[in-house]
């Protein structure tokens, strides 16, 4: 299938530390591609860069044909990449639709757009006059991935989507992923629970370090999770 | 005067202190709470707002009506885009941090009033008001125009409200002002965002300025006062709110209006800042501001 996200050699800092030393990977048509990695390794700096919140000093982040390292951060997500931050980042002062409005306005999209998310978390519509901050966390988590799905993206970027949830919310969380590969939108997913990532991802990217050191199809992790010790140190 | 009357007196007097405080402390207040800059240079936005009223209702002849309206239309508008391009070739130059921001704004504040000093001169001088209806209590007459200087300011801070709760520009600069990082992932040019709030923080102050011109005379000192009681009632409010500033205008001007009549200027000072105290030892956010998350 072919690649909708390409990243080649990105270095990132923070200050003067180097954070990303030519990283890389590919993202393919409608799959969900997971990062795997110690804390602080790099993944949510990689989401970041992404989105241009960190800017990339070296290297190349394409988007179809677009090139995402020269646009301004604001442009980035107008080009069809959405972004569920780590800790949800919801305008908790914000009422629910207030914050589903700012995800349909940044790719101008409308009505429709508003009831196809509506439908896909229900529980939204009762909320929606309430300040976001007010909802659980479950709930807060759906708004952050609802918001994030008004821009009707090509490319999600989940960051822990499934952190400190009760399990059946974690379930519905995982549902959701699952049934946005099926519409075609494909995913990079950043999640510790390598439970989470064995029965939802397509294709596996460890990082370490700030590098991608290797990528494997699912299939092998189930089969041999020794990778997996190696690189997380758990399984 | 009888005591009832003269607390009539004192009382609307205070109102027109506060009418202008509101508008003033509200400029202020967005800039700090969407940018996290404090801005010291306000006072002198709100002077550049008042010795431009003069200099423009000085190019107008005929009615002073028209002199004041045309003040009242361009003044801000000039005070806006010194302020948008004072954002651009310095505040964003500095990355918005607030130690820097801080110096970088006395500065300012130092240029604006030297300039004013220069090409105005130190002679303070007057706009004619717009009209000079009295209207006429059973015990002394008061000036109509300063009546209408409340309800400009009283229409002025509904509309603010009204932008900022009920437009999408009013959620995207709640938006930039809750989380700068995440309002970019969701498309908004955050470095647009506040050069506008800067610029529309300092057109509050001009009108204020505007209004108030024809009261007290522009002069090129005129910034420092009005720049203290801002703070002092953004301080009580609780910045980055409007209902905060509202309420701690409207406490500060009427006391200080009372005050003053009864006592001495130099007490409702004195209380004022007493109360700035008071509220940052047992309400550090401000009467109506959040604490910090």
């Amino acid at each position: 299938m072919a690649d909708v996200l390409a990243i080649a050699g990105v270095d990132c800092f923070y200050g003067e530390v180097q954070v990303l030393h030519g990283l890389g990977l590919t993202l393919k048509q409608g799959e969900v591609h997971c990062l795997l990695g110690r804390n602080g390794a790099g993944k949510t700096t990689t989401l970041k860069a992404i989105m241009g919140l960190v800017p990339a000093r070296a290297g190349s982040i394409r988007l179809g044909g677009t090139e995402l390292t020269v646009l301004p951060a604001h442009e980035v997500p107008k080009a069809g990449v959405a972004y569920v931050p780590q800790g949800r980042r919801l305008f908790a002062e914000m009422t629910v639709a207030e914050n589903i409005e700012i995800g349909l306005m940044t790719r101008r999209k409308g009505q429709a757009t508003r009831e196809r998310v509506l439908e896909l978390f229900p529980v939204l519509r009762e909320r929606f006059r309430q300040r976001s901050g007010t909802l659980s966390g479950g709930e807060q988590q759906m708004l952050a991935m609802a918001r994030a799905l008004c821009l009707e993206p090509e490319v999600l970027l989940l960051d822990e989507p499934t952190e400190g949830l009760m399990p059946s919310m974690i379930a519905r969380i995982r549902e959701t992923v699952a049934s946005l590969r099926s519409t075609g939108v494909s995913t990079i997913l950043v999640e510790q629970r390598v439970d989470a990532v064995l029965s939802l991802a397509d294709r596996v990217t460890f990082i370490e370090n700030g590098r991608s050191r290797e990528t494997v199809e699912v299939e092998r992790l189930r089969g041999d999770p020794s990778l997996i010790k190696r690189y997380v140190g758990v399984g | 005067m009888a005591f009832g009357p003269h607390l009539l007196l004192a009382t609307l007097e205070g109102l027109v202190t506060s009418a202008v405080l509101a508008l003033m402390a509200l400029g202020l207040s967005l800039v700090f709470g969407v940018m996290r800059v404090v801005n010291v240079a306000h006072g002198e936005f709100f002077m550049l707002g008042a010795v431009l009223a003069w200099w423009i209702a000085s190019l107008v002849s005929g009615h002073p009506a028209i002199g004041f309206l045309a003040a009242l239309a361009i003044s801000p508008l000039i005070v806006g885009a010194v302020a948008f391009a004072a954002d651009r070739l310095v505040l964003r130059r500095l990355n918005y941090e607030p130690e820097a921001t801080i110096v970088a704004t006395i500065g300012l504040l130092y240029i604006i009033q030297q300039l004013a000093l220069t090409f105005y001169g130190p002679q303070a001088r007057p706009v004619d008001a717009p009209f000079t209806y009295r209207i006429l209590f059973p015990w002394f007459g008061y000036s109509g125009y300063k009546l209408s200087i409340i309800a400009t300011s009283a229409l002025l801070l509904i509309f603010t409200w009204f932008v900022l709760t009920r437009t999408r520009i009013g959620l995207v600069m709640r938006a930039t002002q809750y989380d700068r990082e995440t309002a970019q992932a969701f498309g908004i040019p955050v470095g647009r965002v506040y050069a506008g709030v800067f610029a529309l923080g300092a057109m509050l102050a001009a009108i204020a300025a505007v209004l108030i011109v024809p009261i007290t005379q522009a002069h090129y000192l005129m910034g420092l006062n009005p720049l203290l009681l801002s703070f002092i009632v953004v301080i009580i409010g609780g910045l980055g709110s409007l209902r905060g500033t509202v309420v701690a205008a409207l406490l500060i001007g009427v006391s200080d209006g009372v005050i003053s009549a009864f006592f001495s200027p130099t007490l409702a000072k004195i209380i004022a800042t007493l109360a700035v105290a008071m509220v940052l030892v047992f309400r550090p956010q401000g009467l109506f501001g959040s604490a910090a998350k």
